[in-house]
């Protein structure tokens, strides 16, 4: 869902009590889009879920950034799979 | 309210140190957790029968009160009343005259809360709600499910709808053209988040209901229509229903049966491109004339006698 609003990350980073390396690193490799303003880097809010999601992963389950990764990709390929099953679905009870 | 035995939801021992416990609590946290499982009933109750007892085992102090009182937990206010009786009274403890509470077997655990939050009534009577976690994190709420049925008739049209959530009402519009088993979020409809956290959302997934004769595939409608042999083969009109209304439409002069047809832009609406509609193909089913007159019978026949 689009949404303009940004959130500081460095709001993001002391609510959650976490690094703001960890969401560079999320950034690097092309986990996340963060948007710069004036040397400040913000969130947009429709990514939100999505990192907060990484940072249970990480700080809840410890699991380090490579795992984040193949979670992250496998996720999608289930998602992408469950979309084609309902297609499918829907092609045999129509 | 059962007993729960924290120890086997971990599959450590009774002794197990405390090292050994995060292990086990991490290795089935990652098994289990919401965020690897998305919308997997089962994995989130596991998930949250491990995170309680985690919560648990890991505290020195639950965990000794769980040790010390443990299956019999029910009676553990009524225990400690007595032990401090005794000690005022300066004898010896003398316990608690053998048995009577051994009966707590394991059952199904009851859940008082929602998703990661959710601790079961055995907890809450123990240890009252208490949390674990990254202790200064605000959490957001859960996010809740919810189905709404839909004709094929009402998701050819946008419209609106009052749908109630948490008593309070709340009108939505459908666009035209969502599919059977799509999903919209409702933001902040969800539970309330803890700690001050934000709200979680609403997810809600339409169940659409074919009440018409077309076959729906993605934007496309398929029907078949009857045409008289006559028709079929001497060409003339026909009068269909589609879902904007009746069309009438030229049959070609021998139109062989199982003749496909599209009807451009007869289809069903794209989600949320206005004025954008799929194809509605229309197959020809050529019904054969019964209960023949003699002349009928005589004229076919002469037919079938030229064309031989």
């Amino acid at each position: 869902m689009e949404n303009d609003e940004l959130i500081p990350a460095e709001d993001f980073c002391m609510y959650h009590n976490i690094e703001y390396s960890f969401i560079s690193s999320l950034e690097d490799s092309g986990l996340i889009r963060v948007t710069a303003v004036e040397q400040h880097t913000f969130i947009p809010a429709d990514e939100l879920q999505k990192l907060e999601k990484f940072v249970r992963l990480h700080y809840d389950l410890d699991i380090n950034l490579e795992g984040i990764e193949t979670i992250n990709h496998l996720l999608e390929k289930i998602d992408e799979m469950n979309k084609q099953i309902l297609q499918l679905k829907n092609k045999v009870i129509s | 309210m059962d007993f729960v035995d924290y120890y086997k939801t971990l599959g450590v021992a009774k002794n197990a140190s405390a090292d050994d416990i995060k292990k086990a609590y991490r290795k089935l946290a990652r098994k289990f957790h919401p965020d690897v499982n998305p919308n997997d009933k089962e994995a989130h109750k596991k998930f949250q029968q491990i995170n309680e007892a985690h919560e648990v085992l890991s505290d020195p102090e639950k965990r000794k009160k769980y040790d010390q009182y443990g299956e019999n937990w029910k009676h553990a206010d009524q225990y400690e009343q007595a032990r401090q009786q005794q000690q005022q009274a300066g004898g010896g403890f003398g316990g608690f005259g053998g048995g009577g509470f051994g009966n707590f077997g394991g059952g199904e655990y009851t859940y008082s809360g929602g998703e990661e939050g959710g601790f079961s009534d055995f907890f809450e009577s123990l240890f009252g709600g208490s949390r674990g976690r990254r202790s200064h994190a605000k959490y957001r709420g859960q996010d809740f499910n919810a189905e709404l049925q839909l004709s094929l008739t009402e998701a050819y049209t946008t419209h609106k709808q009052t749908l109630t959530i948490n008593g309070k009402n709340v009108r939505i519009t459908i666009p035209a053209g969502v599919e059977n088993g799509q999903q919209i979020k409702l933001k902040g409809y969800g539970s309330p988040g803890a700690n001050g956290g934000p709200n979680g959302d609403l997810f809600i997934t339409f169940v659409i209901n074919n009440n018409t004769d077309f076959r729906r595939e993605g934007n496309d409608l398929y029907k078949t229509e009857d045409i008289d042999l006559y028709t079929a083969l001497l060409g003339g009109e026909k009068t269909i229903d589609t879902m904007s209304g009746k069309i009438k439409l030229k049959v070609n002069p021998e139109t062989q049966n199982g003749t496909k047809i599209r009807l451009k832009g007869k289809g069903f609406p794209v989600y949320k491109k206005e004025g954008q509609f799929g194809d509605l193909y229309i197959t020809w089913e050529v019904k054969l004339p019964t209960n023949l007159t003699q002349k009928q019978k005589d004229l076919f026949t002469e037919l079938s006698k030229l064309s031989s």
